[in-house]
């Protein structure tokens, strides 16, 4: 869903006021159902979570979600998975190196991330990617941590 | 003798050698000496050959004796097969070059990464330079297996880790971690233009000492980003240096504007081009104006000299801009 991602980077600065008001109230929910199922539900979870940020992000389900750190904008679209982009490849109209008929993921990150209120959280530093959380439930782990922390 | 140790003494290793330690340097080398002690610096880009013949690698070399103060080696240069950087660097180390080992995230994870770095510490390399890289589908093998496992910037706090920390990305403790001068590109002729100078500071707050840009034939966009840099400061935290090239037609310049990844070239200079009697004299009449027009820059350390296919005229070409002054970089021969 291409379109959706386009369209969360324009509209950055209220997907996060969605995103961080929701955040909360998610984690929080899952860290009563993992108390009280035990895990049961994390295939479900993990499905539903796919849907919803597939649907609003164009997710890829990376499991290290930081899309309050690339303007809204799912940085797993990029064909180089980039996690502080953009490349140096970026065309004159702002499209993509690998897929010159979309625009660089990068772009979008850098232009919606001005529009949000925290516009400087583009500026940290994001390490590569952990491969061994692929495919899985970034609000679940997210819950647990917090769970850690409490 | 044993045999183990005649054979430990027939094939010694011989890696040039570092330079004392200095305070408030990082590493042992001679390019970061130079940026140092406020020189206006100049690097050259040699292209790895497609052979295993290490005497076309001193030959490149050799081109930019007493001209240029360190060597970029690139890997795997537009996703084309090549020498690899890590031996080009080693073999010009051993002479006492100052090469800058360029590592592309495009073809090895972090595992090798890291491997490499140890490798290049050991062979006396001082310098490294992190890149994304071109991706596969612009070189000649397209059916390869892109990894990207990092990228430029978790690179360079990959190499800031191992120097400073001295482990690997896990934790586990390295014997003489390599202190590596640690550098990266940027290209701010591409968009997004108005968060450039943000990317710059993102760089240098990950660990870059240095910065070579991508090839600018566009002077007031460089002006304008420089000043930026300026502005807040980040020429005082990483050396930048800026790169140039000649062009060799019009033709040519009309071709990577089209087909090489974040090139930018203005039609004017395309024009200029088209206009002259000796195109590829032209080119290089450019390459030397924006040599001196890059001397001028406030906050620019030094010039990254990319001539791809025309090396042998960069010393002509630096000699011409005069950008050195009375200063002669090292070369081999200064040593007999």
């Amino acid at each position: 869903m291409y379109r959706a991602r386009v369209f969360a980077s324009k509209h950055a600065r209220g997907y996060e006021a969605v995103y961080k008001a929701s955040s909360p109230l998610i984690l929080s929910s899952l860290k009563i159902i993992d108390k009280l199922t035990k895990g049961k539900l994390d295939k479900p979870i993990t499905w539903l979570e796919k849907q919803i940020k597939g649907v609003l992000f164009d997710c890829q389900m990376c499991g290290n979600c930081v899309l309050s750190s690339t303007g809204m904008t799912c940085p797993m679209n990029c064909p180089k998975t980039l996690r502080n982009g953009p490349c140096g490849g970026v065309r004159e109209n702002g499209n993509c190196e690998v897929k010159p008929e979309m625009r660089c993921v990068w772009v979008d990150a850098w232009s919606g991330s001005k529009k949000m209120k925290n516009n400087l959280e583009i500026q940290e530093i994001q390490f590569a990617v952990n491969n061994e959380h692929l495919g899985t439930s970034a609000w679940i782990r997210l819950s647990k941590e917090n769970n850690q922390n409490n | 003798m044993s045999i183990s140790e005649k054979n430990n003494q027939d094939y010694r290793f011989h890696p040039g050698e570092l330079l004392p330690e200095l305070e408030g340097h990082i590493s042992r080398g001679r390019f970061e000496r130079v940026l140092r002690h406020g020189d206006f610096v100049v690097t050259a880009e040699l292209a790895p050959p497609d052979s295993s013949d290490k005497a076309l690698v001193f030959k490149e070399a050799a081109l930019f004796d007493n001209v240029v103060d360190a060597i970029n080696a690139t890997d795997g240069s537009g996703a084309n097969c090549h020498m690899s950087s890590v031996v080009v660097c080693a073999l010009l180390s051993y002479i006492g070059y100052s090469p800058i080992m360029q590592i592309s995230c495009r073809d090895k994870n972090r595992i090798a990464i890291q491997g490499d770095i140890l490798g290049a510490g050991a062979l006396g390399i001082c310098n490294v330079l992190t890149l994304t890289g071109d991706d596969v589908s612009s070189g000649d093998h397209p059916e390869a297996k892109r990894v990207f496992d990092l990228d430029s910037i978790s690179l360079l706090t990959l190499i800031n880790k191992i120097r400073d920390e001295g482990t690997f990305l896990s934790g586990r403790p390295i014997d003489n971690p390599p202190q590596m001068f640690a550098g990266t590109t940027i290209n701010p002729f591409v968009p997004p233009i108005q968060s450039k100078a943000l990317q710059l500071e993102k760089k240098i707050n990950a660990g870059a000492d240095f910065i070579q840009t991508q090839y600018c034939f566009d002077m007031p966009m460089l002006k304008e980003f420089m000043s930026e840099a300026v502005d807040r400061g980040l020429t005082e935290r990483a050396f930048i240096l800026p790169g140039v090239g000649p062009l060799a037609s019009a033709r040519t310049a009309r071709w990577m504007k089209n087909n090489v990844p974040g090139v930018h070239i203005p039609d004017s200079i395309i024009k200029r081009l088209e206009g002259a009697e000796d195109q590829k004299k032209e080119g290089q009449k450019i390459c030397v104006e924006l040599m001196q027009q890059v001397k001028e820059i406030e906050g620019a350390s030094g010039v990254h000299v990319m001539a791809y296919k025309q090396e042998k005229y960069v010393a002509e070409m630096v000699k011409e801009s005069g950008v050195l002054g009375n200063r002669k970089p090292w070369a081999p021969s200064d040593e007999q």
